[in-house]
Parts: structure tokens; C-alpha cells; sequence
């Protein structure tokens, strides 16, 4: 391979991996106040895709972007109001089967509202046969807005968590639920705030990636669990090793092309996590303390 | 013994279901009823393992298509071709090669099912055994993305490689001669007998669980139902036992999916996918998660209504729903013991009052 | 030295978790067929001790031998294999299952029937089932519950409950028996019963080691009486003897504030 391809292969690698960072960084803000993994978290990326896509129509890109974010996010405060409120006092087993059904409902959704033909939201800059060159590699610019906006969200959570009040609130809610609702947090508005959040988040990532890798009605599903798949490698931890973890797989995932049959490129990720899953439950970068479930 | 009464029940409801199709000239409904059967076996065997060992699988989809992969795949190979090699003169003398006639005149041989049907058992229980060990130590999430996980491979696997047809799957999938006479097919001229033959399976299948229920084994599965500290205590290998019943479900699903493709004549790699994982999953968690007949009767319900179009696009969706519903408000199934315990206890109110009343008549004649 | 009266020989026990010293050094005999209470303020360390024995805690050091055996580390299901079974402060019954299922899961270690004797009904499967109900039949007969064999454990009165976890035990023929606060919630009427039927379970031949709160219980019914505090022992002894120890006095009495 030439310097230039490997080159190319390290970028859409990157791109790959950042998506994937986004549904890691949602799901691991969830998981870290609530003790939930939430399967439907791959939905809201598709959801950013699809409603920016829709919006986009009537009004400009940056608009449309940002009204898509907030409804999104709207989206995971209800669902969280809805089906998870209630369920806080069940079985695990009956939350992981919830969150799958609000999966599937939200997919059937998309497919209802906006049928399986593939959407793609225009390119921020330029267009999809423009390129920038970086090092001998040409890639499109979309690729470094994925990489622009990555550092933007991860820097504004590390601010966000170390802070503010709010930030630190959720941490709180997250050491130890009880303690923090004696020191008058309110912990159900910080639930409901981290499914907002990780909506939010994962809808901004949708938008940012759409041009390049195109929104689909059904890819939430595979998002959701290479996504997790990252976020177990991560360690459930904090955002940075969502977006190490993410690169790392998908740089794996990029190069594994040049090796085996394309059909093959997902179940190298499934068989990572199976391996992981069993070796070091907490990740490469986790805690102990990440690898058992938390209390609710 | 009272714990067959319902299997009995069961075996009288299928024999009258099948008379009244014919009778009211809805024989084309045997097509459906039989394919939900197989898909029954499925959600029996996972009853099994969430309900009584208390593991989510997520991947049971991932063992049916073991089962009628490894069949479809050994099944439409053509050996006549082969005929100088090695392996063709040991498979024809060990009697496991059968010559057809297609329609056009040509012979082609094939493996017989019966080799088919003990390498799916075979591959799907050591499978299940391999992944048991290890997954079956996970907890809640983790267990439930692992098996999903496993379902995704098998789902790819059979989607991406060339000799399992890729996105088509695997037609021309033979019938399979039971004994003469008896054949599993697709054929019109065997729709009733297959039908018996499905239904049959599961009874089967039925009755070994209730035994199993019943049984020193059954009771310490029982107990791990609620923790199992107390199986613990008591000399159970717990982690032995999961594993076990692990593999009994994902047999079932195999044998499901060995008897289905060869019904349908073929097999696809939607088979494989995760939203059939997720249905499974729907129909125990309706039916009660430990509870066999609940599990039998939604699957039978759902699957039939499925089968028949009647969710039309809404299919994938009514499954979620149920799921949410389901979770949210009846975490214990639809069909909860306790409502057939106060129905019973009704009914005994009311014979009791009679009793009373007859025996207050008989007093005010003295 | 072996004292063929020693059943179990606890060495050395120790118990860290981080830097909290929970069980500190425990040694001490019981011997075959006596009533021994190991009593101490709450935090002395004793549940800890008892899962070490159970099999449910791994020590940090020290050894277990039961019958000569080593059955330190071993898992919980294997030390009840052996013979010395546990029960629980807060009960882990099978509240869904019926009093009889739930006393017939106690003769699981003494029977060998598996999966596919289960499924198929085998003809062991059906000798075993009626054996262990000729064994567990009389059990629950003694402890006054066998006309509530098919009620569902969950719907009894706590007092039920126990005499259950007590039958489940014993449904296994333990050598030795685990007592984990078993006057725990017990009226007195309740208590004098148990009080009796732990006698009555050490006269079967069996061993008998609780942790117990109630000291009118303890000093009944004890053999010997070893007294933890800080995770380390302090005394043993015969309850004549420990009612009259001054440092044991003063911790249940009070001296210094701890």
C-alpha cells in the first residue's frame, strides 16, 4: 500500500470512528447518571440525519442543524419521561428489553415518516467532489468538520463535567444517587437531562457525518451496537476514551478491508466485543467499577 | 399424571384446529400454522432459558440459522459430479448419499438429511456450549449485547459468504423422507401431515420441558429464577445448569430451523437477523417469562397473525410495541398464574354458594 | 495432632477488604456433635467469617478444614457437598416455589438425577423423587409445617419462613449446620422452639455453629461460645465461663464507646 492509500484508509477510518464516538459518548453519559444502556441511542443519530435532512428543505444548513440538535434532544427527554421513569424500579432484564422496543419503535417510526430511501445532508463546505489535500491524501472537507465538531463536543463535555454546576450535579448522580438527592439534587431532572444530552450529542454527530456516509432508516441499529462496542472498549468512562476507543476501532474496521472480504468488516467489531466482554469487561480504559452494573 | 393434562389439552386443540380448517375449507391456513409452530419451538426453548435459568438471549435467531444453514448448505450440494473422489465412495457406501431425478431429467445426489440433522445439533449445541461458558458469567446488559453479538456474526456470516447464497440465501433445498411415506416438504399433497409433523415436534419438545420442570433438575432451575444464593446453598452447580439449558434452547432453535427449511424448501439470512432475535424475546416476555404455554400460545397468536400479514408493514413495529408495553406494565407476561389462580378461585366461590345452598334446602326440609 | 472429635478446625482466618482488617487472625475448634455460638457486637466481624467458612468470601489468609478436609476457596455448592450447609440472616428462599419444593431443593446434593434423566423421566428420576420425599416428609412433619407443603413460601408468616430454611437444610443430612441469626425476628414463643429443635438437630449427631444475637438463646443452648470483637476473638469458652469474662462483659456493657 502507498503512503497516500494508507493515508486514506486512516481517515475513513477516522470518520468511522468518530461516528461511532458519538453513540459511545451517549451511551456512556447515560450509563454514568442512570446505570442504563440505552439500545435506542443509535436512533438519535439517525434522527439528527433525517430531521436536518428534512429541515434543510425550508431553511438554511447551520438552522436547520441546530433545530434538528434540540428536537432530537426533545426526543430523549420524552422517551425518558415516558418509558423510563417508570421502569427505574424493574429488572434489569426489563430495561434492556425496553429501550430494544423503543429502538424498534423509533426505527419503524423513521421508516413510516420518511420510507428507506437514503438521505444525505449537503456538505457544510464545498461539495461531495471536493478535496483537500493533507500530506499527498485527498479527503473532503466534511472529513474535517467530523473531526472539528469530535473535539468540540469532547472539549465542551470535559468543561461541561469539571465546571458547571450542572455538569458536576450529574457526576454526583452518578458516584451515588442517594447521596446526591440528600444534597438536594433533584435527580430526576439529571436523568432526564443525560437523555437529552446523549440525544443531542448523538443527533449533532448524525447531522455532521450525513454527507459522507448517508442516513438510512435502519442504520440506528448498527450504530447502536458498534457504538457499544466502543463504549465497553472505552471503559463506560469518560468521553475521551469514547473518542480513543472509537478511532482505534475504527481504524480497525478501515484497514480490515484491505485484508478480508467487506461482508466480513462487522464481524470483526462483534468479535472484539465478545472478546473484551469476557477478558476485561472494563475496557481499555476503564475502571473495575465500570465493568459491574450500578446501582440505579 | 395432572402436570400432562395440558399437554393433552394441547395435542386435542391442534388435532381440532387442523378439522376445522378443513372442514370450513381453510386448509390454506396449515401453511401458517405449521410455519408458527416451528417458530414456537424456538420461543419454548428460550422460555427455558430466560425463564428458568434467567439469561436473555438475544441470539437465539443465530442458532436457528445453524440449524437450516448447516442443513440447506450439506443438502444442495451435488455430489454426482463428484463421483470418482474419495469422500463420494465413503458417503455411498456408508448409505448417507440419496439420488433424485430434478424435473429436467438429470440425477443429482445429495446428502441425506439424517447427516444434516445430527451436524446441526451437533454444531448449534457445542456452539452454545463454547459461548455459554464464558458469556453466561455476564450480566444483564453485557449478556444481552453478547448474544445479540452472536447473532450478528451468524447474520453476517451467512449474508457475506458465497456458499450460503449471500443476500438470496439457499433454495432447492430437498424434502426430507422421514420414512416412506412421511415426508417433510413443502409439498401441497403433504400439507396435513407436515402440519402433524410440526405440531408433533413441539409437543415433544413440551413434554420433555414439563418433565424436565418437574424434575430434581427443573427445581433447582426453578430456584435460580429468583438468585441464586439459594440454588448455591444447596449444592446446585449453577453455572453448570445455565450453561445446559443454554444449549437445550439453542438446540431447539437448530431443530427448529433444520425442520423449517426443509418445509419451506430453503432458507435466508433474514432467518439470522436480529428482528427475529427481538420477536423471540417479544413473544416469551408476553407469555410470561417462565411459563411454557405462555410462551406456545402468544407465539402461536403472533407468529400466526404475522405470517398471515395481518400487521402488514407495521410487523417489525408491533413487536416493539409489545415489547414496551409489555416490559412497562406486565413484567410478568400476559398470561400471569396469578390470573389463572383468581379465575379458579371464582369458579370455586361459585360451586361452593351452590353447595351451601343445596345443603340450606336440605336442612329447612327437616 | 488429630483429635478425631475436631470436625472443624478454623486456622488463622483473616479478612481484608482494602485497608479494613475485618477478620483479624480467627482460630478456634468446634467439636463434632456440640452447639457452638460465635457472638460479638454488630461489625465484629462474624458474617464475615461465616461466608469464609460457606464458601461465599475467599480469606485473605488462613485455612478452613472440615473433617480434615481443606475447603477453604472451595465454591459454596462444593462446601455443601461436603456436608456443612449455611443459612441466611435474611432468608434466600424461593418465594414463588411451594414449602415442599422449596425443602426438596435442600435434597438436591443428595441426589444424582440430571438433565436428560429429567427430561425423560427416567426410572432414577422417579425412584429419587420418592425417596426424597420419604426423607423430607418427616422433617417438615417435626418442624410443624407439613400441612403447609404446597402453600407458596412467599405468602407465610416470617416465622413459617424459617422453620422452611430450617427444613431445606436439613433436607440435605449437613454433618454440620451453619446457623446465620436464626432467632433473627423471632417472638419469644418462637424462639424457645428453635431453641429446641437445635437441640434436637445436635442430638441427631449433627453440628451446630450460629451466630445469634440473643443471648438468653446462646447461653441456653451453647456448648461453647467463642466472642468476637474487631474481627479478632477475645474468649471462648463454656457460658458459665464467658458470662463471667470482665472484657466480655464490658463490650456488651459498655465501657468505652465502640
Amino acid at each position: 500500500m502507498s503512503p497516500e492509500q494508507i493515508l486514506q484508509y486512516i481517515f475513513a477510518g477516522i470518520t468511522v470512528g468518530s461516528i461511532y464516538a458519538f453513540v459511545a459518548i451517549g451511551y456512556n453519559i447515560i450509563y454514568n447518571t442512570t446505570g442504563i444502556i440505552n439500545f435506542a441511542q443509535g436512533e438519535f443519530v439517525m434522527l439528527g440525519g433525517m430531521i436536518s435532512f428534512t429541515l434543510s428543505k425550508f431553511m438554511h444548513l447551520l438552522p436547520a442543524i441546530i433545530l434538528a440538535v434540540l428536537i432530537t434532544a426533545a426526543i430523549g427527554g420524552l422517551i425518558e419521561i415516558v418509558f423510563i421513569r417508570r421502569m427505574r424500579k424493574s429488572s434489569v432484564l426489563g430495561m434492556v428489553v425496553v429501550t430494544i422496543g423503543i429502538s424498534i419503535l423509533l426505527r419503524e417510526a423513521a421508516l413510516y415518516i420518511w420510507d428507506e430511501q437514503i438521505r444525505a445532508l449537503s456538505f457544510f463546505t464545498g461539495t461531495e467532489i471536493s478535496s483537500v489535500n493533507i500530506l499527498g491524501a485527498r479527503i473532503s472537507p466534511q472529513v474535517l468538520w467530523v473531526l472539528g465538531v469530535t473535539s468540540i463536543i469532547v472539549g465542551g463535555l470535559y468543561l461541561f463535567f469539571k465546571f458547571t454546576l450542572t455538569g458536576q450535579a450529574m457526576r454526583a448522580c452518578s458516584e451515588n444517587s442517594r447521596a446526591a438527592k440528600l444534597c438536594g439534587i433533584k435527580t430526576d431532572s439529571m436523568v432526564n437531562l443525560s437523555f437529552m444530552l446523549s440525544a443531542g450529542i448523538g443527533a449533532l454527530g448524525g447531522c455532521v457525518v450525513s454527507p459522507l456516509t448517508q442516513t438510512h432508516y435502519a442504520m440506528g441499529t448498527d450504530l447502536a451496537i458498534k457504538g457499544f462496542i466502543v463504549a465497553i472498549l472505552g471503559g463506560l468512562g469518560n468521553p475521551i476514551a469514547a473518542v480513543a476507543a472509537g478511532l482505534i476501532l475504527g481504524l480497525l474496521e478501515s484497514f480490515s478491508i484491505s485484508i478480508l472480504p467487506m461482508a466480513y468488516k462487522d464481524v470483526i467489531s462483534v468479535i472484539i466485543l465478545l472478546i473484551i466482554l469476557v477478558v476485561k469487561p472494563s475496557g481499555l480504559f476503564g475502571s473495575k467499577q465500570a465493568s459491574s452494573l450500578k446501582d440505579f | 399424571m395432572k402436570r400432562y393434562y395440558p399437554v393433552i389439552i394441547l395435542f386435542i386443540t391442534i388435532v381440532v384446529i387442523q378439522i376445522l380448517t378443513f372442514v370450513t375449507g381453510k386448509g390454506y391456513m396449515l401453511t401458517q400454522l405449521t410455519m408458527s409452530a416451528y417458530y414456537v419451538l424456538v420461543a419454548v426453548g428460550l422460555c427455558m432459558v430466560m425463564g428458568y435459568a434467567g439469561q436473555i438471549s438475544l441470539g437465539q435467531a443465530g442458532f436457528f440459522a445453524i440449524g437450516g444453514y448447516t442443513t440447506a448448505f450439506l443438502t444442495t450440494i451435488d455430489f454426482s459430479d463428484k463421483a470418482g473422489t474419495a469422500i463420494y465412495k465413503l458417503l455411498d457406501t456408508l448409505g448417507l448419499l440419496i439420488t433424485k431425478e430434478t424435473l429436467y431429467g438429470d440425477t443429482i445426489m445429495h446428502m441425506s438429511p439424517w447427516v444434516s440433522l445430527v451436524s446441526a445439533v451437533i454444531i448449534a449445541g457445542i456452539t452454545a456450549y463454547l459461548l455459554g461458558i464464558p458469556v453466561l458469567k455476564l450480566k444483564g446488559h453485557y449478556l444481552a449485547m453478547a448474544t445479540m453479538g452472536f447473532g450478528i456474526i451468524i447474520y453476517r456470516l451467512v449474508l457475506g459468504t458465497k456458499i450460503f447464497g449471500e443476500a438470496d440465501g439457499i433454495s432447492n433445498v430437498p424434502s426430507f423422507t422421514i420414512f416412506p411415506g412421511l415426508e417433510l416438504s413443502g409439498d401441497f399433497s403433504t400439507r396435513i401431515s407436515n402440519y402433524y409433523i410440526a405440531w408433533l415436534l413441539v409437543i415433544a419438545a413440551i413434554l420433555l420441558m414439563v418433565n424436565l420442570i418437574n424434575s430434581r433438575v427443573g427445581r433447582a432451575l426453578r430456584s435460580l429464577h429468583g438468585g441464586e444464593d439459594a440454588s448455591d446453598a444447596m449444592g446446585v452447580d449453577t453455572a453448570r445448569y445455565k450453561v445446559i439449558v443454554f444449549v437445550i434452547g439453542a438446540v431447539f432453535a437448530a431443530l427448529a430451523g433444520f425442520f423449517m427449511t426443509h418445509y419451506n424448501g430453503g432458507i435466508g439470512p433474514s432467518e439470522a437477523g436480529v428482528g427475529k432475535s427481538v420477536r423471540y424475546v417479544a413473544i416469551v416476555a408476553v407469555g410470561g417469562m417462565a411459563n411454557i404455554w405462555g410462551s406456545l400460545v402468544m407465539g402461536l397468536i403472533l407468529n400466526f397473525l404475522s405470517l398471515r400479514g395481518v400487521f402488514g408493514h407495521f410487523d417489525d413495529a408491533v413487536f416493539g410495541v409489545i415489547l414496551v408495553v409489555m416490559m412497562m406494565f406486565m413484567p410478568e407476561g400476559f398470561i400471569r398464574i396469578a390470573v389463572y389462580r383468581d379465575i379458579k378461585s371464582f369458579f370455586h366461590k361459585i360451586l361452593n354458594r351452590r353447595k351451601v345452598e343445596k345443603i340450606k334446602l336440605e336442612h329447612s326440609h327437616e | 495432632m488429630n483429635n478425631s472429635n475436631i470436625i472443624m478446625r478454623i486456622e488463622n482466618l483473616d479478612k481484608y477488604f482494602g485497608g479494613l482488617h475485618a477478620v483479624n487472625s480467627v482460630a478456634f475448634d468446634v467439636e463434632k456433635g456440640s452447639i457452638k455460638s460465635v457472638i460479638g457486637p454488630n461489625g465484629a466481624g462474624k458474617t464475615t467469617m461465616f461466608n469464609m467458612i460457606a464458601g461465599y468470601e475467599t480469606p485473605s489468609n488462613g485455612h478452613v478444614f472440615f473433617n480434615d478436609i481443606l475447603i477453604t476457596g472451595k465454591k459454596p455448592w462444593q462446601v455443601a457437598e461436603h456436608g456443612v450447609l449455611r443459612t441466611f440472616q435474611n432468608l434466600k428462599l424461593s418465594n414463588h416455589m411451594s414449602v415442599l419444593d422449596n425443602v426438596l431443593l435442600g435434597w438436591h446434593s443428595l441426589g444424582s438425577a440430571g438433565f436428560l434423566d429429567g427430561m425423560f423421566s427416567s426410572p432414577l428420576s422417579r425412584r429419587e423423587e420418592k425417596k426424597a420425599k420419604e426423607a423430607v416428609f418427616p422433617i417438615l412433619e417435626w418442624l410443624n409445617i407439613l400441612d403447609l407443603k404446597d402453600s407458596e413460601v412467599g405468602n407465610l408468616s416470617f416465622g413459617n419462613q424459617r422453620a422452611v430454611e430450617l427444613a431445606r437444610a436439613l433436607a440435605s443430612n449437613p454433618s454440620m449446620l451453619l446457623l446465620d441469626e436464626p432467632a433473627a425476628g423471632l417472638n419469644m414463643h418462637e424462639t424457645t422452639d428453635l431453641a429446641k429443635r437445635i437441640e434436637k438437630i445436635r442430638d441427631q449427631g449433627r453440628t451446630v455453629l450460629l451466630v445469634e444475637h440473643d443471648m438468653s438463646l446462646v447461653m441456653d443452648i451453647s456448648d461453647e461460645i467463642v466472642v468476637l470483637n474487631f474481627g479478632q476473638k477475645i474468649a471462648e469458652g463454656k457460658p458459665s465461663e464467658i458470662q463471667k469474662n470482665e472484657e466480655v462483659v464490658r463490650i456488651y456493657l459498655g465501657g468505652d464507646d465502640a
